[in-house]
C-alpha cells in the first residue's frame, strides 16, 4: 500500500490506529475512579504527544540515518513557532498558511545553519549547532525583541492587522485558530457509562500531520537517498574516496529534519498561539535527543515511541505524590511502607527529571538501541524459549 | 583608558572561570579521549561543597542568656554555633567568616573521590564507544547530578558570602596611576585560578608522574607496552580534573550565588572555549578561556553595543564559529587530535 512493503504498511497502520484511537487508549480509567488522574486522554497532552513525535521523527532523519548529533534542533522549532504566530498576527487565523510558512522559514534557516555546520563532523558539528542555537536563543531574548517580544513571548493582540481575517471577534476578544472555520480548540465529548472521551479537532489535525510525517520518513528510510545517508554514517571516508560528494546528501537530511522541527513548531503555535524563546534553549534540544535515543535512534518507530513515553511519564510522574504512594503500598506493614515511600519519593513529582536522567543513562549504557531494541530482545527471548520447548530447532549460526 | 582597564579586569575574572573549567575538560579529553558533558555538573558540585561547609560551620544550638530578657521578661534564648563554643567567639567567628576558603580543603578530596567514582564506575566503559555515546551518557549523568543537588538544596540560588576582609573593593587603578575600584574577591579569584593553572602545568611538566601522563597523551599504547599502568594514571588525572572544576566552583560562590543549573550554563560556554583553543591542547584551553572572557567583557561595553546591538550575547559563539571554520584545529590544537 502507498508504495510500502508489507511490513512497513503494517507499521504505518499500527501507528495510524494508535494515534486515531488515542482518546480511547489513553483514557482507560473511568472519570470518577481514583485512577482517573492517570488518564492522559485530554487534548492538551495528546497534542503534545504527537507534536513531539513529529519533532523526534525529524531529528531521527538526521541523527538516526547520518549519525550527525545536532544539539541545536530546538532553534528550528522556535523559528517555526515564531513564524506561525506572525502569520496569525498578519494574515488570518487559518492554520494552513501559518504551518506552511513555519516549514518554509525553518527550512531556510536550517539550510543556512546546515551549510556552515556541516563543514565539520563529529563533536565539532555538535558544538557548532549548539553554538548556533544558543546564539539564536540569546538574540531572541535581546536584540530581536521587536520580532520575538523578548521574555514575554510573542502573543496575539486585539490590534493585529490580520488582513484576511478580523482583528477582533464581534464580542471583542481575540479570534481563535481554525482550519477553514473548524476551530482548533473545539472538542466533542463522548460519554460512555462512567467514561468520558474527548475528541479534539486540533488533536486530529496534529495526528493526521503525524501520520503524513511518519509515512514520509518511511519513504525516506527506504529510498536510495536514505541508503546514501546510512552509508555516510557507516563510513564517510570511504564515500569520499569513491569520488562521491556527501555534502548535498547530509545537507538535504539536515534541512529536512529542520523542516520537520519547523512543522512541529508551527503545529505547537496553531494549538496555542504563542511562542517564547525558551523553546529554543539548548535543554529543549537535549530533550529531543533524549526522546530519540530512548525510543531507538535509526529505527522508524523509535522516535515516536520515545516522544510518547517521555511526555506520558512526565505527566504521570509529576502527578504522583506521597499520598498516592501510601495508598499503593498500604498492604505492607507500616514501617516497611514508610520506608518504600521514602525511597521512591525523590523520583516522583518534581523528581521526574531525576528518573528521566537515570533511565536515559541506563538506556545509553545497556540498550543503545533504545526501547525498540528492548522490545526485540524480549521478542527474541520469548521466541527462543518457545523453540526450546517445541522441536529442537537447530540454531543456525551464520558463518563468520 | 580606565574603561578599557576595567573591561580587561572583568574579562580576566570571567575568563578565569572559563579557563579552569576548560582546562579540566581538556585534561579529560587529552588523557582519556572522552568528551565529558558532566563537567559543568562537577563545577556545580564544587560550589555546593562551599555551601555545605558554610552550613556545617553555622550549625548551632540554643543557649539561655541570663543577662538578656525578651519582651515577656523571660531569659532570652540565643543561638550559638558549635564552632564558636569550641574555639571561642573570636576564633570561631573567623572560621565561620572564612567558610569559603576553608571549603577548598574539603572540596579537594571530595571532588577527587567523585572523579574516581565517575571514571571507574561509568566512563571507563565508554572509551571504545563513539563520541556521540560519550556525550549522551555524560549528558544523562549531568542531569542526574543536577537533580540530586536540586533535591537536597532546592531550586533557589543560595547566597554564600566571601570573608569580610575580602568582600570590599580595592583601588586597582593605583598601579597605573588612575582610580579603578574593583571587588577584591574577583581579583582573588583571578590569582587563585592563575595559581591552579600554574600548578597543573608545573605538575605535568616537572614531575615524573606528569611526564608519564604526557607520554600517555601522545601515545597511550607505547607507554602501556613499557609496562606502565597508564590507565591508573589517567584515572588520577580524571580526579584532578574534577578537583580543578570543583575548586573553580568553590571560589565562584561569592561572585554568583550557586543554583543547581549553574553548571549547565557554564558547560556550553566552556565547550566552546575548548573547541576554540583546540581539542586536547592545555595552553590552548587557558588562552582561549581568557581571550573569550575579555572579548565578552569588551562586547558588553555600551560604546560597542550602541553600533552592534546584541553583540555581547553572541560574541563568543560568533568567534567560535569563525575559528572552527577557518582553523579546523582551533587556536593551538595538536596535529592528529580529533581532526576527523
Amino acid at each position: 500500500m502507498f508504495g510500502l512493503d508489507k511490513k512497513d504498511t503494517r507499521m504505518l497502520l499500527v501507528v495510524a490506529i494508535l494515534t486515531l484511537c488515542a482518546p480511547f487508549i489513553l483514557n482507560p480509567f473511568p472519570t470518577d475512579s481514583a485512577m482517573a488522574q492517570f488518564n492522559a486522554g485530554y487534548p492538551d497532552l495528546m497534542q503534545r504527544f504527537v507534536i513531539f513525535g513529529i519533532f523526534a521523527i525529524g531529528f531521527n532523519i538526521l541523527f538516526g540515518l547520518t549519525g550527525y548529533l545536532s544539539f541545536g534542533h530546538a532553534a528550528f522549532l522556535g523559528v517555526g513557532s515564531y513564524s506561525a504566530v506572525w502569520m496569525f498576527k498578519l494574515l488570518s487565523m487559518n492554520v494552513v498558511p501559518a504551518i506552511l510558512l513555519a516549514v518554509v522559514i525553518s527550512g531556510l534557516f536550517a539550510l543556512l545553519i546546515g551549510f556552515v555546520s556541516l563543514r565539520r563532523s563529529g563533536i565539532y558539528f555538535s558544538i557548532l549547532t549548539l553554538a548556533f542555537a544558543q546564539m539564536s536563543f540569546n538574540l531572541a531574548y535581546s536584540v530581536l525583541t521587536p520580532i520575538t517580544n523578548g521574555e514575554t513571548g510573542l502573543q496575539l493582540t486585539l490590534d493585529d492587522p490580520r488582513v484576511l481575517g478580523v482583528s477582533a471577534t464581534a464580542d471583542g476578544s481575540i479570534p481563535v485558530t481554525s482550519l477553514f472555520g473548524l476551530e482548533m480548540r473545539s472538542t466533542f465529548e463522548m460519554v460512555v457509562g462512567p467514561w468520558a472521551f474527548q475528541f479534539n479537532a486540533g488533536y486530529y489535525l496534529c495526528a493526521l500531520v503525524l501520520l503524513a510525517a511518519f509515512y514520509l520518513s518511511i519513504r525516506i528510510f527506504r529510498s536510495p537517498f536514505g541508503m546514501m545517508l546510512r552509508a555516510v554514517k557507516s563510513n564517510q571516508q570511504r564515500m569520499n574516496y569513491t569520488g562521491l560528494n556527501t555534502k548535498p546528501y547530509t545537507l538535504a537530511a539536515f534541512v529536512i529534519s529542520g523542516m520537520y522541527a519547523g512543522l512541529a513548531g508551527g503545529l505547537m503555535a496553531s494549538m496555542d498561539p504563542l511562542a517564547g524563546a525558551e523553546r529554543m534553549q539548548w535543554t529543549a534540544s537535549g530533550e529531543v535527543v533524549l526522546m530519540t535515543i530512548l525510543g531507538g535512534a535509526g529505527t522508524l518507530i523509535g522516535p515516536v515511541l520515545g516522544a510518547g513515553f517521555i511526555k506520558y511519564f512526565e505527566n504521570i510522574f509529576s502527578k504522583i505524590n506521597d499520598t498516592v504512594l501510601h495508598n499503593w503500598f498500604n498492604f505492607m506493614p507500616d514501617g516497611l511502607e514508610d520506608f518504600v515511600v521514602f525511597i521512591v519519593h525523590p523520583f516522583i513529582g518534581k523528581g521526574w527529571h531525576l528518573t528521566l536522567g537515570i533511565l536515559f543513562m541506563l538506556v545509553v549504557v545497556f540498550l543503545p538501541g533504545g526501547l525498540v531494541e528492548g522490545g526485540q530482545r524480549i521478542a527474541k527471548w520469548v521466541k527462543g524459549r518457545k523453540d526450546k520447548d517445541g522441536s529442537s530447532s537447530a540454531t543456525k549460526t551464520p558463518a563468520e | 583608558m580606565d574603561a578599557i582597564l576595567l573591561q580587561i579586569l572583568n574579562g580576566l575574572d570571567k575568563g578565569s572561570a572559563y579557563a579552569l573549567i576548560a582546562l579540566g575538560l581538556t585534561l579529560i579529553f587529552g588523557t582519556l579521549g572522552v568528551v565529558n558533558f558532566a563537567h559543568g555538573a562537577l563545577f556545580m558540585i564544587g560550589a555546593f561543597c562551599a555551601v555545605t561547609v558554610q552550613r556545617i560551620l553555622n550549625l548551632s544550638y540554643e543557649v539561655v542568656d541570663e543577662t538578656q530578657k525578651d519582651f515577656l521578661g523571660n531569659p532570652l534564648k540565643v543561638k550559638a554555633t558549635y564552632v564558636e563554643s569550641w574555639f571561642g567567639p573570636e576564633m570561631g567567628g573567623a572560621i565561620i567568616d572564612w567558610a569559603v576558603p576553608i571549603a577548598i580543603i574539603f572540596a579537594i578530596p571530595i571532588m577527587i573521590l567523585i572523579g574516581f567514582v565517575m571514571e571507574r564506575g561509568l566512563i571507563k566503559h565508554f572509551y571504545k564507544r563513539e563520541h556521540a555515546d560519550q556525550i549522551l551518557v555524560t549528558f544523562g549523568l549531568a542531569i542526574v547530578l543536577q537533580e540530586v543537588i536540586k533535591y537536597f538544596y532546592g531550586a533557589n540560588p543560595i547566597q554564600t558570602a566571601s570573608p569580610e576582609a575580602l568582600s570590599g573593593v580595592a583601588n586597582v587603578g593605583a598601579l597605573f596611576g588612575t582610580e579603578i575600584f574593583y571587588p577584591v574577591w574577583r581579583i582573588v579569584y583571578f590569582f587563585f585560578s592563575v595559581v591552579i593553572i600554574g600548578g597543573i602545568f608545573s605538575f605535568l611538566q616537572f614531575t615524573t608522574f606528569g611526564m608519564v601522563v604526557r607520554a600517555g597523551m601522545a601515545d597511550r599504547e607505547t607507554v602501556g607496552l613499557l609496562g606502565i599502568n597508564i590507565d591508573r594514571r589517567f584515572t588520577i588525572m580524571f580526579g584532578i580534573a574534577a578537583a580543578v572544576a570543583g575548586l573553580a566552583g568553590v571560589m565562584y560562590t561569592p561572585i554568583n550565588s550557586p543554583n543547581y543549573h549553574m553548571g549547565m550554563d557554564f558547560l556550553v560556554l566552556s565547550f566552546v572555549v575548548v573547541v576554540v583553543g583546540g581539542m586536547g591542547s592545555l595552553p590552548g584551553a587557558v588562552l582561549a578561556g581568557f581571550m573569550l572572557g575579555i572579548l565578552e567583557a569588551f562586547a558588553s561595553m555600551n560604546e560597542i553595543k550602541s553600533f552592534l546591538p546584541g553583540i555581547d550575547q553572541i560574541i563568543i559563539y560568533v568567534v567560535a564559529i569563525i575559528i572552527l571554520l577557518t582553523r579546523p584545529r582551533g587556536l593551538m590544537g595538536r596535529k592528529g587530535v580529533m581532526e576527523e
